[in-house]
């Protein structure tokens, strides 16, 4: 153990966030930070958890973690990496990866890696097939859930059915039920995404080793599948906009969105309004199940759930159909640069051999791209947004009885609280009387909203606790997703220019123009032509955004991300990661993007 | 190996010869710079016009020379470990050789040719020695360039510094411990006509600091290159990817000095203003358009370049033809370094993961 001192501050040390000190009871004993965890080197994971957890959404880092380091540590072995520890501090995410060091037991591990993550990579295609047919059937199944609505006397077929159970019964049975099948899904998510970022991360140290000063960006753009997934939502919009125009009903679609107003518009349109619905309709299911934002929070509500989002998207392509735009994505072109970026790459390589090679591990993350991106649709987006939809029917319940004040209240307890507090609801229903304490949550819930508040401001150090000596292992690298420069960057930040914010080149070019800095795709709205979005994060449903601006920043992200897949697609510079883009710059200050170079520079202070 | 030919005649038909003219081909007779410079001419490449003094020349010169005085003799019998007497006779042959007029016949084929480039017109004046520039043998930094040269005077006055360099103390003592004999000595002179440029630098076609062959390495300073060439000068640092033409480096450093063309010939040294030394002494389109003729002149010789490269002051009326190339010679250090193979082939394709994911065992098992 080095006596340095870390760079960084100890677990130990961090403080309560002022005005929020009790942020603690929130979440499970286990979350918290124990004296030993000062041994240890953690880090705030801002790319899934960007804000405070509210006390049911730690379910999702509860249950996401639990699965990822069974698949890493006891389903594959992996030989060096195990699972991932994490902590929650002022109600943010921290994490570290437990490693195997002992020689011996990492090379039986290997042995155990090498048949059991052997046998999904030479099954790979057929094992992805029944993976999609099983997240089907469980999507299919979490939305056949029908939580009980407690009514005042049992249905007749209890008794002539003579079923012998009753609804109260069920409240448990449904709940649990809904909080397994989002645990399976989780499972599925990890059962292969692990293996397939390993894939990448072999053909990534390669073209590092081959070509000392490759970009991630350009490595990953040889990896990267044109025909994904995550497109098909926006490219639905395009269709519904097409069709809108070929129909003549293209007027009735206003920039503000509002679907009450916009769908009776275009049912009153008569046949042609008919069709334009039907076309929706098919489109809904299942495309409009993406999320607003990457599937981790309760309030990220799909397309499906407040068709607001989509609908307001729709003027802009309209307006681009009018124009002659055939608004179809330049697939071929995309692909025969894809191409010809590999085929320039293989041919710089010194010999044979290293083209054989090379061909080989590109030819992996090929096969395992596919899962690796369109694995989002289904956990993140649909399951996911079912999965809260669930939760708020129980929210519904508990409202309903009085024992919180509105449905989305039930976000603010976790999800243990949730199964005990059903208990009182249970005893309420079969015993008639109103549910004991109904004083009990409310003002719980108005504290931990209020406290939730407080942490939003709160700034979580990048890292924690010692600084670890070694991460040149690649395995530790995929679980963690930082390397020695992120580290070296976060223990001493470069002096900067007070105008300028350096992220990652994310996609190239150079482009100046008015900053909008939008927190929510709500606020779309707000977007002119030309116009650069300055964001946290983007997501898949933010796509149709980026047929209107001319570059795009995000605080968090890397090159891989979303914003960084859409800006290179549409060929528009793109700064990612940035960390603190949407907190430096002004909405409407000028500001000169350089793609190239990752530097966003604020033109007027 | 290529054995003399005493063939020395007064005929001043090969004496010089012009870039349009000439190719790699013609290493014998123009050396490792002429050559290049012809080459990239007939690639197509913008270089700025001019002619070589050929190896010929030089040897008719020579001969005379050496029939008077002995030259040769003098220096086969000097010992390359004797620096006193080494210092001595080389400096006596310097002087001599930077005194001593070519023939009549000869000054007059150079200085038409001179007319011939323009009035009056400023040129460098370099050495081209047949073993430079090539990779076998670098006498880089041994001979001599004068830049700036105005009119016949001053042309002539460098071509004969220019022959005079090889008998620098380096020069012989080298050409004696390799036994080179001085009957193949040859140095061929480029004339080449001066840009008055606004910058001006270098370029690598694979990474200087790395070896990366997808990366084209640009450095560059205001006015002429000799700035950046004699390290008076941190130039900017621009790296691109010669696949995806993205800027993926640009390091601006502050320029202090810049050199200048001299009016009475030759450069000096000026100060830059505050203002302009933290500027990028390029735009991104003039990077692009660099990187772009450095593919060209790679791909054209089939290997990793060093080249100089020059934007000229005066754009008015040729803005497409101001960037341009002053020389390009074959990348030495990385091309001799190039190691065992990355990666081999699998047995399978994802075997490449369990030796990745291993390499930590493997690495510990190493160590013990």
């Amino acid at each position: 153990m080095s006596e340095k001192k870390s760079p960084f501050p100890m677990p130990s040390e961090i403080e309560d966030a002022p005005g929020a000190e009790n942020w603690a009871e929130m979440y499970p004993y286990y979350t918290h930070v124990q004296p030993e965890d000062d041994e240890r080197f953690w880090f705030y994971n801002s790319m899934h958890f960007s804000e405070p957890m509210s006390a049911f959404d730690m379910i999702t880092a509860e249950s996401a973690y639990h699965a990822m380091g069974a698949f890493v540590n006891r389903v594959f072995a992996f030989p060096t990496g195990k699972g991932v520890d994490y902590r929650c501090i002022n109600g943010r995410i921290y994490i570290t990866a437990n490693t195997a060091t002992d020689p011996e037991e990492i090379q039986h591990r290997l042995s155990i890696f090498q048949e059991r993550a052997g046998h999904y990579y030479e099954n790979w295609n057929e094992i992805y097939g029944q993976w999609e047919k099983r997240m089907g059937q469980l999507i299919k199944d979490m939305n056949a859930i029908e939580i009980p609505e407690l009514p005042e006397f049992e249905d007749e077929a209890v008794v002539k059915e003579a079923k012998g159970i009753s609804q109260n019964h069920y409240l448990r049975e449904t709940y649990n039920d809904v909080l397994e099948k989002y645990s399976i899904m989780w499972n599925h998510h990890f059962e292969m995404l692990m293996l397939g970022y390993g894939a990448y991360v072999v053909f990534f140290q390669f073209c590092k080793q081959a070509f000392p000063e490759i970009t991630d960006q350009t490595v990953a753009r040889m990896v990267a599948g044109i025909d994904v997934l995550m497109f098909r939502p926006d490219d639905e919009l395009k269709k519904l906009a097409k069709l809108a125009v070929k129909l003549g009903i293209d007027e009735v679609f206003t920039t503000d969105g509002n679907p009450d107003v916009i769908l009776p518009a275009v049912k009153a349109k008569g046949d042609a309004g008919k069709e334009w619905l039907d076309a929706l309709a098919e489109s809904r299911d299942p495309w409009f199940n993406i999320s607003i934002g990457d599937g981790f929070y309760h309030f990220e509500r799909s397309w499906n759930d407040d068709l607001t989002v989509p609908l307001s998207a729709l003027p802009h392509y309209i307006e681009l159909v009018k124009q002659g735009d055939n608004l179809e994505r330049p697939t071929e072109q995309l692909k025969a640069e894809r191409e010809r970026i590999i085929t320039e790459y293989r041919d710089l390589l010194n010999t044979d051999e290293e083209r054989a090679a090379f061909d080989q591990m590109l030819g992996v993350s090929h096969l395992v791209f596919p899962y690796v991106e369109d694995h989002k649709f289904y956990c993140e987006h649909w399951l996911t947004t079912s999965f809260f939809n669930k939760i708020r029917e129980f929210g519904d319940l508990l409202a309903m009885h009085g024992i919180i004040e509105k449905s989305d209240d039930i976000f603010h307890m976790h999800h243990t609280e949730v199964n005990l507090t059903l208990g009182n609801l249970m005893n309420s229903w079969a015993a008639g009387s109103r549910p004991v304490n109904q004083g009990y949550w409310p003002p719980i819930i108005a504290e931990r909203r209020r406290m939730l508040e407080v942490l939003k401001e709160w700034q979580a150090p990048p890292a924690i606790g010692p600084m670890p000596d070694n991460i040149e292992d690649p395995a530790l690298q995929m679980l963690w997703g930082i390397t020695k420069e992120t580290l070296n960057n976060w223990a001493a930040p470069a002096i900067q220019n007070e105008n300028e914010i350096i992220g990652y080149a994310a996609s190239p070019g150079v482009v100046e123009g008015v900053a909008r800095v939008l927190r929510s795709i709500n606020e779309f709205g707000s977007i002119n032509e030309g116009d650069i979005l300055v964001c946290p994060i983007t997501h898949p449903s933010w796509s149709p955004l980026f047929s209107k601006i001319s570059a795009a920043v995000s605080d968090i992200g890397g090159t891989m991300s979303h914003m960084a897949i859409v800006a290179r697609e549409y060929g528009m510079p793109a700064v990612v990661g940035t960390g603190s883009a949407t907190k430096r710059i002004k909405d409407g200050q000028k500001i000169r993007v350089d793609g190239d170079t990752g530097i966003v520079t604020i033109l007027d202070s | 190996m290529r054995k003399n030919i005493k063939k020395m005649t007064q005929d001043t038909q090969n004496s010089i010869l012009w870039f349009k003219d000439l190719s790699l081909a013609d290493r014998p007779l123009v050396g490792g710079k002429g050559g290049s410079l012809g080459e990239l001419c007939s690639a197509g490449i913008n270089v700025p016009n001019g002619y070589v003094i050929t190896t010929e020349a030089f040897k008719a010169y020579l001969d005379i020379l050496d029939a008077e005085h002995g030259i040769r003799q003098k220096i086969v019998a000097l010992d390359p470990d004797d620096v006193t007497t080494l210092n001595s006779v080389t400096s006596d042959m310097r002087a001599l050789v930077e005194k001593s007029p070519p023939p009549e016949s000869l000054a007059q084929v150079i200085t038409d040719a001179y007319r011939d480039l323009g009035d009056n017109i400023p040129v460098a004046v370099r050495s081209s020695a047949t073993s430079e520039d090539s990779e076998e043998a670098s006498f880089a930094g041994l001979q001599d360039t004068y830049l700036w040269q105005k009119g016949e005077a001053q042309l002539l006055d460098a071509v004969r510094r220019c022959w005079a360099s090889l008998y620098n103390p380096e020069s012989v003592a080298y050409r004696l411990r390799l036994n080179i004999p001085e009957e193949d000595l040859a140095m061929a002179v480029v004339v080449q006509t001066m840009v008055n440029s606004r910058c001006s630098g270098v370029m690598f076609t694979r990474s200087p600091t790395s070896g990366d062959k997808s990366v084209v390495t640009i450095e560059g300073s205001w006015g002429l290159g000799s700035s950046i060439v004699s390290g008076e000068v941190t130039p900017d640092k621009f790296v691109v990817n010669k696949i995806t033409s993205e800027i993926t480096g640009k390091n601006i450093a502050p320029k202090a000095i810049e050199h200048l063309p001299d009016e009475k010939g030759g450069i000096i040294e000026r100060p830059v203003e505050e203002e302009r030394q933290v500027i990028s002494c390029l735009s991104n389109e003039e990077i692009r358009e660099l990187t772009e003729i450095a593919r060209r002149v790679e791909k054209h010789y089939g290997c990793a370049q060093d080249i100089e490269w020059a934007i000229s002051h005066d754009s008015a009326g040729n803005e497409n033809n101001s960037v341009l190339l002053l020389q390009s010679r074959p990348e030495t250090v990385w091309a001799t370094k190039d190691k065992a193979p990355v990666a081999k082939p699998a047995a399978k394709a994802y075997d490449h993961i369990f030796n990745v994911m291993g390499s930590q065992l493997i690495k510990d098992n190493k160590s013990k």
